[in-house]
C-alpha cells in the first residue's frame, strides 16, 4: 500500500530534494569520488608527483599480511564490542522496564556515557586501566596479576573492546528499552497466566517480538565498532602493543595522516567503503522485510 | 583572506577619520606551531616580542595541534593553495619536506632574496647539520632543538648505595642491579622515545649508520641497517635488562613521560626538553647526564642526534616578496644571542646558535642549573661523522613506530631479537623504497 503524491510541477519535487542532495554531494560523493580516484594513483606527500598505477594499491594491500591481520583484529574486536554493547544493555533494559524506584533518574545516568566524546572517554578508562595510575591496573598488579596493556596484546584489546563497547551500551539500551516498552503488555499476561515463567516469558516472547530491534542494532553496532572506534583506540593504545588493536580504520588513518601515503590509505578506505555499503545493504533488506512501520 | 582584512583594515580606517593607517599596513604572516602547554606559551611570548620590535611586520602564531597535525594540516592547506608562511614541523618530517620541491622555499634562500645575513656557522654544528642540505646550506629554520638525556634520581642513588653516576652502559647494569636490590623504586629504568634513544642516538654516539647513504643524507636511494652487529647487541642488552626486571617498557613515544618524574622509574631516558616538567614535577633530587655508550664498542662517544623541530617557510601562488622579508625579519630575530638564549633558558631546549651558549654560560645558568648544559656537552663533544649528523629518511614516522612495534614483540617474547632487527629492516626499508619511488623526479 504505498502513498503515492502527485506533484502538479517536476520542478517543485527535484526543489525540495535539493538541499539534501546538495548536503550529500558535498560531504560524500565529492570525497568519496576523490578517495577513488587517489586508490589508483601513487603520490608524494604534496601532490607534486603523481603516478597512476591502476589496482597496484589494492594489490599491495592483499599481499600485505599485516593487512590481512588488521581485517582479523576487526573481525574479533567488533563481534566482541558488539556482543557486549548489546547483551550488557539488553540487561540493562530489561531491568529498567520494570515498576521501579527512581526509574527516570536511573534511565537518565545510563544515557549519560553516550553525549561523552570518545577521546573523552577513553582518557577515563586510562584512568581505570592504565597500570600504574590507573584503579583497577593498580589493584590487578597489586594482586599479583601483570596488567599491562601498553605490552599485552589482549589485554589491550580487551581494554578498548570495554572502553568501545561502553560507549555504545546507551544507545543500545534506548533502543532496548523503547522496544520492550512497544511490546503489548496483554501478550505478556496471557503467557503468564498460561503459566509461563519470567525467564520462559522472555525467551519465547519478549526475545522474538524484539527481534527488529536487535537486527537493527546489531548493524548499527557492528558499522560503530568498524568505523567509529578510532577515538578510543588512537587516545588508549595508537594501535599497540604491535599491531594488536590496528583495525582498518585505524590502519587508514595512520597510513594517510601519520606516513602521509594517500594512494594506500585511499584504497583502504575505498574497501571500508564497499564494506559499508554492503552493511547497509543487508540492513534494508531485512529491515524492509520484518519492520513494520 | 586578505582581502577581506585589506576591506576590515579600510573600514577601520573610515570609522577613525584620517588617521594614517600605518598600524594596518604591516605585512601579516601566520605560523603554525605545535607545542602545547607551557612551551607553546614561550612561542607567543617570543612572537608578541617580535611584533612590538618593529612595526613593519606581524607574525599571528596559532597553536596547530600535535606536530602530525601541524605538518598534515600545512601540506593539506599546500594542496588546497592557502598554506601558513611558517610551519614548525618536527626533525622526522625533515626528509618529506625536503622533498617538497616547489612547495617549500629553502631558507638560504629566504635570506639572500631578503638580503639578510646570517652565517650558517652560527648555529650550533649538531643542530645546523640536522637541517643543511648536501651543500651545507640552511634548508629550514632551527627552532626548537633537544637532545636524550640519561635522568637519574639521586635520592633512590643514594638508597642504593650508588655514589658515581654511570657512564657506560655496563655501569648502568651494575646501577640497575643495586637500585633492584635496595627497591629503591617501584620501577629501576624506562625511555620515553625508544625508536630515537635506543637507536638513533646511539647508533649516532657509536658512529654506527643506522642507513647507508650517511644516513640518507646522499640519497633517496639509503637502506636501513638494522641487522648490524652494533643494534644486535645493545637491543639485546636492553632485552636482557626488561628479562630481569631492570628495565620497563613505558609504550611508545613518550608514553612513558612521567615515569622518572613520578618517582616511579630511578632512571629515565628521555628528551633535555623535559627538564621543565621535571623540575615543577620531580620530588626528589635528580641529575641530568649525557646518554651511556657501550665502552668495548667506543671508547670516546661522539656527539649524539637532535630531536625536535626546525621551522620550513611554505610557497604560494600568491605570496609577496614583502611575505618573505617578513618571514626573514621574525628567523633573524630569533636567531639574535638575547632571544636563543631567552629561548633556550626557559624552555630547556639547546641553544640554536653558539652565541647564546656563550652568553648563557657567562650569565651563570648553568651554574645555577647543573645539567642544563649537558645535552649541548653531548651534542658538540666531537665533529659530526656520517653517521652522527642526522638523519635524511622518507617516511621517518613510519619507520620509527615500526621499529616500535618489534621492539614491543620483543619485550612481549614472541621473537627474538635478530628477528625483531631483521623485521623492523624488512618492512623499513619497504617503506624507503615507497618514498623513493613516489619521490623520483
Amino acid at each position: 500500500m504505498r502513498k503515492k503524491v502527485i506533484f502538479p510541477q517536476i520542478g517543485l519535487p527535484y526543489l525540495l530534494l535539493l538541499p539534501q542532495l546538495a548536503i550529500t554531494s558535498v560531504f560524500f560523493f565529492l570525497p568519496a569520488g576523490q578517495a577513488i580516484w587517489f586508490s589508483f594513483l601513487r603520490q608524494d606527500a604534496f601532490g607534486i608527483r603523481t603516478e597512476f598505477v591502476g589496482f597496484e594499491n589494492f594489490v599491495e594491500l592483499v599481499q600485505d599480511p599485516l593487512y590481512l591481520e588488521s581485517l582479523w583484529i576487526t573481525l574479533v574486536f567488533s563481534f566482541w564490542v558488539t556482543a557486549l554493547a548489546m547483551s550488557v544493555a539488553l540487561g540493562l533494559a530489561v531491568l529498567a522496564d520494570r515498576h521501579i524506584r527512581g526509574a527516570t533518574a536511573y534511565k537518565t545516568l545510563l544515557i549519560w556515557p553516550y553525549a561523552i566524546a570518545p577521546a573523552v572517554a577513553a582518557v577515563l578508562w586510562i584512568f581505570i586501566f592504565h597500570p600504574q595510575v590507573g584503579l583497577l591496573g593498580r589493584f590487578l598488579n597489586g594482586i599479583g596479576v601483570a596488567w599491562d596493556y601498553k605490552l599485552n596484546g589482549t589485554q589491550a584489546l580487551i581494554t578498548v573492546v570495554v572502553a568501545s563497547a561502553w560507549k555504545q551500551v546507551s544507545y543500545n539500551f534506548l533502543f532496548f528499552l523503547a522496544g520492550l516498552q512497544s511490546i503489548p503488555r496483554s501478550v505478556l499476561e496471557a503467557a503468564a497466566i498460561d503459566g509461563a515463567s519470567p525467564a520462559r516469558r522472555f525467551w519465547t516472547v519478549v526475545f522474538p517480538l524484539l527481534s527488529p530491534t536487535t537486527f537493527f542494532l546489531l548493524v548499527i553496532n557492528l558499522t560503530y565498532a568498524f568505523f567509529d572506534t578510532f577515538g578510543v583506540i588512537d587516545a588508549l593504545t595508537k594501535g599497540g602493543p604491535a599491531k594488536a588493536t590496528t583495525t582498518l580504520i585505524y590502519r587508514a588513518y595512520i597510513d594517510g595522516r601519520v606516513n602521509l601515503d594517500l594512494g594506500s590509505s585511499s584504497a583502504q578506505s575505498v574497501v571500508l567503503m564497499l564494506a559499508v555499503i554492503a552493511l547497509t545493504a543487508v540492513q534494508f533488506r531485512f529491515i524492509e522485510r520484518k519492520v513494520h512501520y | 583572506m586578505h582581502r577581506r582584512s585589506l576591506l576590515a583594515g579600510a573600514a577601520f580606517a573610515l570609522a577613525i577619520g584620517a588617521a594614517p593607517a600605518s598600524a594596518q599596513q604591516r605585512t601579516e604572516v601566520t605560523f603554525w606551531y605545535g607545542l602545547g602547554g607551557a612551551l607553546g606559551e614561550r612561542v607567543q611570548e617570543q612572537v608578541e616580542r617580535f611584533n612590538r620590535s618593529q612595526d613593519r611586520y606581524r607574525v599571528n602564531a596559532t597553536f596547530r595541534g600535535s606536530y602530525v597535525e601541524v605538518m598534515t594540516g600545512a601540506i593539506a592547506a599546500w594542496r588546497a593553495g592557502n598554506p601558513p608562511h611558517i610551519a614548525q614541523v618536527f626533525e622526522v618530517g625533515t626528509a618529506t619536506m625536503m622533498a617538497a620541491g616547489p612547495a617549500i622555499k629553502p631558507v638560504h634562500e629566504l635570506f639572500r632574496e631578503a638580503g639578510v645575513e646570517i652565517d650558517p656557522k652560527r648555529y650550533l654544528a649538531g643542530v645546523r647539520g640536522y637541517y643543511s642540505d648536501t651543500q651545507g646550506r640552511l634548508v629550514s629554520m632551527p627552532h626548537n632543538s633537544s637532545s636524550a638525556l640519561m635522568w637519574v634520581n639521586l635520592d633512590a642513588f643514594e638508597k642504593a648505595g650508588i655514589t658515581d653516576i654511570p657512564r657506560t652502559w655496563r655501569e648502568v647494569r651494575a646501577a640497575a642491579e643495586k637500585l633492584k636490590a635496595a627497591n629503591a623504586t617501584p620501577c629501576v629504568m624506562t625511555t620515553t622515545w625508544p625508536t630515537w634513544v635506543l637507536f638513533e642516538q646511539q647508533s649516532a654516539i657509536h658512529d654506527v649508520g643506522l642507513a647507508t647513504r650517511a644516513n640518507g643524507f646522499e640519497g633517496l636511494d639509503t637502506e636501513l641497517q638494522l641487522t648490524h652487529p652494533f643494534f644486535q647487541k645493545h637491543i639485546q642488552f636492553i632485552a636482557d635488562l626488561h628479562r630481569d626486571g631492570l628495565f620497563r617498557y613505558g609504550g611508545r613515544d613518550n608514553a612513558a613521560g612521567n615515569l622518572f618524574p613520578s618517582g616511579e622509574c630511578a632512571i629515565g631516558f628521555g628528551s633535555s626538553a623535559a627538564r621543565a616538567q621535571i623540575q615543577r614535577d620531580a620530588k626528589f633530587r635528580w641529575a641530568s647526564v649525557p646518554l651511556p655508550y657501550h665502552d668495548d664498542v667506543i671508547q670516546s662517544p661522539r656527539n649524539g642526534v637532535i630531536g625536535g623541530a626546525s621551522l620550513w617557510v611554505l610557497t604560494a601562488r600568491n605570496r609577496t616578496p614583502a611575505e618573505y622579508a617578513a618571514v626573514a625579519a621574525f628567523f633573524e630575530f630569533i636567531s639574535r644571542p638575547e632571544e636563543d638564549a631567552w629561548w633556550h633558558q626557559v624552555t630547556g631546549y639547546v641553544p640554536l646558535t653558539k652565541a647564546a651558549y656563550e652568553k648563557s654560560k657567562a650569565e651563570g645558568f648553568y651554574e645555577r642549573n647543573p645539567g642544563a648544559d649537558a645535552a649541548i656537552i653531548q651534542l658538540s663533544r666531537a665533529e659530526p661523522t656520517p653517521n652522527s649528523q642526522g638523519f635524511r629518511l622518507g617516511g621517518m614516522v613510519e619507520i620509527r613506530n615500526i621499529i616500535q612495534e618489534e621492539l614491543e614483540k620483543v619485550f612481549q617474547g614472541q621473537q627474538t631479537v635478530a628477528q625483531a632487527l631483521e623485521a623492523a629492516n624488512r618492512r623499513g626499508n619497504q617503506v624507503l623504497r615507497n618514498f623513493e619511488r613516489a619521490n623520483r623526479s
